[in-house]
């Protein structure tokens, strides 16, 4: 029987991290539902995966911090990152490696030569363009050249985290590197941005994932960021977003509006200007851990244009400035009591009570006719 | 065979007097209402707002009519947990109202909802909203419903085994074992179900976080909830035995009201002091100057009179049960409306007051929900009688 095979299977992949099925189909059908895809598509991936499908990744680490993979394997959950490595085949990465020197550049060579045309490439950091790119090199190559190598055979290209996106932070001015993102050196070839710094896993996860087992991509803006993740702005999803509406704003911060969680707008919030799904899908699948969620305003790092070039608490254009037209103006005409309104309410509910407590005394001697209705409802 | 079933007996009477007939037009006069929802939409007869999506048809319709629907829960831990078989005559009406207050709550959600042909998906697609406390209660209302129809289920029986065709009175009688037999299920149920639903109701109103006026916005809401809901419970069932005793001349359950009100007054001395309690730790006394402050202190005060009155030896005069029990339901009433709409601040742009088809509409489901109560003792042997005219098996 088809389930009980894939319980084996499963049983089998769990065996080797001390994992149970659970877990792991939990993961898959949270990063199928990321990507908008329904919760029975995980169940398919984790049978990819333990049938042994897994897709060949290449991860080249160049200008970063490497706060991606960093999150990517810190995840507060704490079988993910050892599941992350069970659904693909991560056969070259310089932080994940044990080998070193030769032994990893072998690695990289047949691991290209192996999934030629089918493995994903994945880019994590800036690549540095002045002097002929000589600010980063490895194993005497520069990042252009690599990614270029590299690039040229992949099945995929996905571009991880700011950085690798369009440069990010060192990118920044004066950027004296001349660093810039992965779509720009690889201009004409299809590269997935998925932005963020540092780039939430299950952006990354689902993207890779829908191209393992379907071998596409999910849909993508013009900026190469997937619709499923950055088709909306934070503003339009955000959870203080009914403060912005009502006009209730923090001043400065630890007054009294910050302490009550109101708007940080006039903080500088980049919120309306920024495509991301921070308010959607929790990062690392801890609620609130992203910037507006501790009381920080969002500093707009899934945007080019926006971080690391707009200064922290300056204010950004908000794109309909009066809220929509099915709230009510600032200064509301709306809500005036009616007297008649007042009236009846006051008529009605006086005449219950009252009735009610005058009724109780003919009650009293009982055994009178009908007189009193029941009195429910005041 | 239970033999509590043979004493229950159908009032009888002409149905259609004049309080009938006063009540039906003003349940028809909602009804018309709310057909102008149904072809206008909310905003032709309401005051409604983004502000303020819930307005007195969740406020009192669903929150306060649940409460009312609570004599049942209230009654039934008494008699079924505590094991004070002294109050089984109050159940089955208890239960009446009960299903009646949630029925009506029901048809009360479905007016006010926008999208109400949506509604079905609510249990279809779970998962969806699986987190929220409001698929909670909705769903715990649902079931909660169909098991107060089981619970009541014995009144149609009893009422078709007396019928005249044979195979309806087989079916009576199969019906009736079945449901007795399996009857403690369905009370556990009956007991579980609205303590689950009656604190989310309060879970529900500590989702609004700082918009919320901090003298309700505690941990304790769905705690209070549950108190208060048993709080509206006893003044229902008081209210509700004293006048219809009243209205049908069947004999008076002063004494078992009487000891009934002192259980009463202590649950509410208990509310009031920790209402007050809690506030004064939560260092929140200090919100008590001003207009919040007065509701806050009505919801604490009225209880309390009520108390007063419920503990003092008055207690054993219908009339001071009576206006104990009005007391006690206003001012517990008032901390479901208060929560629900007095302390809930969208923000300075919005203000709210129900426009007066809003208000008919209410009305008319209170109306509906007596008139109703009043047709079924009429027609089904719900209220214990003097003595059953015909012994029934």
């Amino acid at each position: 029987m088809a389930s009980s095979r894939r319980n084996d299977a499963d049983g089998a992949l769990a065996g080797r991290h001390g994992l149970d099925r659970r877990d792991f189909i939990r993961v898959c059908t949270m990063a199928a539902v990321a990507v908008g895809l329904p919760a029975s598509v995980g169940v398919k991936w984790a049978e990819a995966a333990a049938k042994g499908l897994k897709p060949s990744v290449i991860w080249l680490h160049f200008q970063e911090c490497t706060g991606c993979t960093e999150s990517l394997l810190r995840t507060s959950h704490p079988a993910l990152a050892q599941l992350i490595l069970d659904l693909v085949s991560l056969d070259y990465c310089e932080t994940l490696f044990a080998a070193a020197g030769y032994q990893a550049e072998d690695a990289l060579k047949s691991a290209m030569a192996a999934n030629a045309g089918k493995y994903i490439c994945v880019v994590e950091g800036a690549i540095p363009t002045k002097d002929n790119g000589i600010y980063c090199k490895i194993g005497g190559k520069t990042a252009i050249d690599m990614l270029n190598e590299v690039a040229e055979k992949a099945g995929a290209i996905i571009a991880i985290g700011s950085c690798a996106s369009f440069g990010g932070i060192p990118a920044a001015d004066p950027n004296p590197t001349g660093a810039t993102g992965a779509p720009m050196i690889l201009a004409g070839k299809t590269v997935v941005t998925i932005p963020g710094c540092p780039a939430n896993p299950y952006n990354f996860l689902g993207t890779a994932l829908q191209f393992v087992t379907f071998g596409t991509l999910p849909a993508l803006d013009e900026k190469g960021r997937p619709r499923f993740a950055y088709g909306r702005v934070i503003h339009e999803d955000c959870p203080r977003r009914p403060h912005f509406d009502a006009g209730r704003f923090v001043q400065q911060f630890g007054d009294q509006g910050h302490r009550d969680g109101w708007c940080l707008y006039k903080m500088g919030c980049k919120g309306p200007v920024t495509h991301a799904n921070c308010s959607l899908q929790p990062f690392c699948e801890v609620p609130g851990a992203w910037p507006i969620g501790i009381g920080h305003p969002c500093v707009g790092c899934t945007e080019q244009a926006v971080a690391f070039r707009i200064p922290l608490h300056t204010t950004v254009e908000i794109e309909n400035p009066t809220p929509p037209a099915g709230y009510p103006p600032i200064k509301a005409p709306q809500g005036g009591v009616s007297a008649a309104a007042a009236g009846l309410a006051g008529l009605v509910g006086g005449a219950l009570v009252g009735g009610g407590w005058v009724a109780a005394k003919k009650v009293d001697g009982g055994g009178e006719k009908a007189g009193a209705k029941p009195d429910k409802g005041a | 065979m239970s033999s509590h079933a043979q004493v229950h007996v159908a009032m009888g009477g002409r149905l259609m007097t004049r309080p009938f007939i006063v009540l039906l037009a003003i349940a028809g006069v909602g009804a018309v209402m709310a057909a102008v929802r149904f072809f206008y939409g909310i905003g032709a007869v309401s005051n409604l707002s983004n502000g303020y999506p819930w307005g007195v048809w969740i406020a009192i319709d669903v929150v306060v009519g649940t409460a009312i629907g609570c004599g049942g829960y209230a009654v039934g831990i008494l008699v079924y947990i505590l094991n004070r078989g002294q109050y089984h005559p109050l159940v089955r009406p208890a239960v009446l109202t009960s299903l009646l207050g949630y029925g009506l709550a029901v048809i009360a959600v479905i007016i006010d909802l926008g999208r109400f042909w949506s509604l079905w998906k609510v249990p279809v697609y779970v998962w969806r909203w699986s987190h929220s406390p409001q698929l909670e209660v909705a769903l715990c209302v649902a079931a909660y419903t169909l098991v107060l129809m089981i619970e009541l289920s014995p009144a149609l029986f009893e009422k078709l085994r007396t019928g005249t065709s044979t195979r309806l009175r087989r079916l009576a009688q199969t019906g009736l074992t079945l449901v007795e037999k399996n009857f403690v299920w369905i009370l556990a149920l009956g007991l579980l179900l609205p303590t689950m639903h009656q604190s989310s109701l309060g879970t529900m109103m500590l989702l609004p976080g700082p918009r919320m006026h901090p003298l309700w916005l505690t941990p304790w809401l769905p705690l209070l909830f549950v108190v208060n809901c048993i709080l509206i419970g006893y003044a229902v069932v008081v209210l509700e035995a004293t006048f219809s005793a009243a209205a049908f001349g069947r004999p008076r359950e002063t004494t078992m009201l009487a000891s009934l009100s002192r259980i009463a007054g202590w649950v509410a001395v208990g509310w009031a002091v920790f209402r007050i309690g809690e506030a004064a730790l939560a260092g929140k006394l200090g919100y008590l100057n001003s207009g919040y402050g007065i509701a806050f202190m009505a919801e604490v005060l009225l209880p309390l009179a009520a108390a007063a009155i419920l503990l003092s030896e008055r207690r054993h005069q219908t009339v001071w049960q009576v206006r104990g029990a009005i007391l006690l339901f206003l001012g517990a009433a008032l901390h479901r409306v208060d929560a629900y709409l007095v302390a809930f601040r969208p923000g300075s742009a919005f203000s709210y007051f129900p426009a007066v088809p809003e208000l008919l509409i209410t009305f008319g489901i209170i109306a509906a929900e007596v008139a109703i109560y009043i047709a079924v003792v009429k027609t089904f042997p719900i209220l214990e009688g003097p003595a059953p005219a015909k012994k029934t098996l």
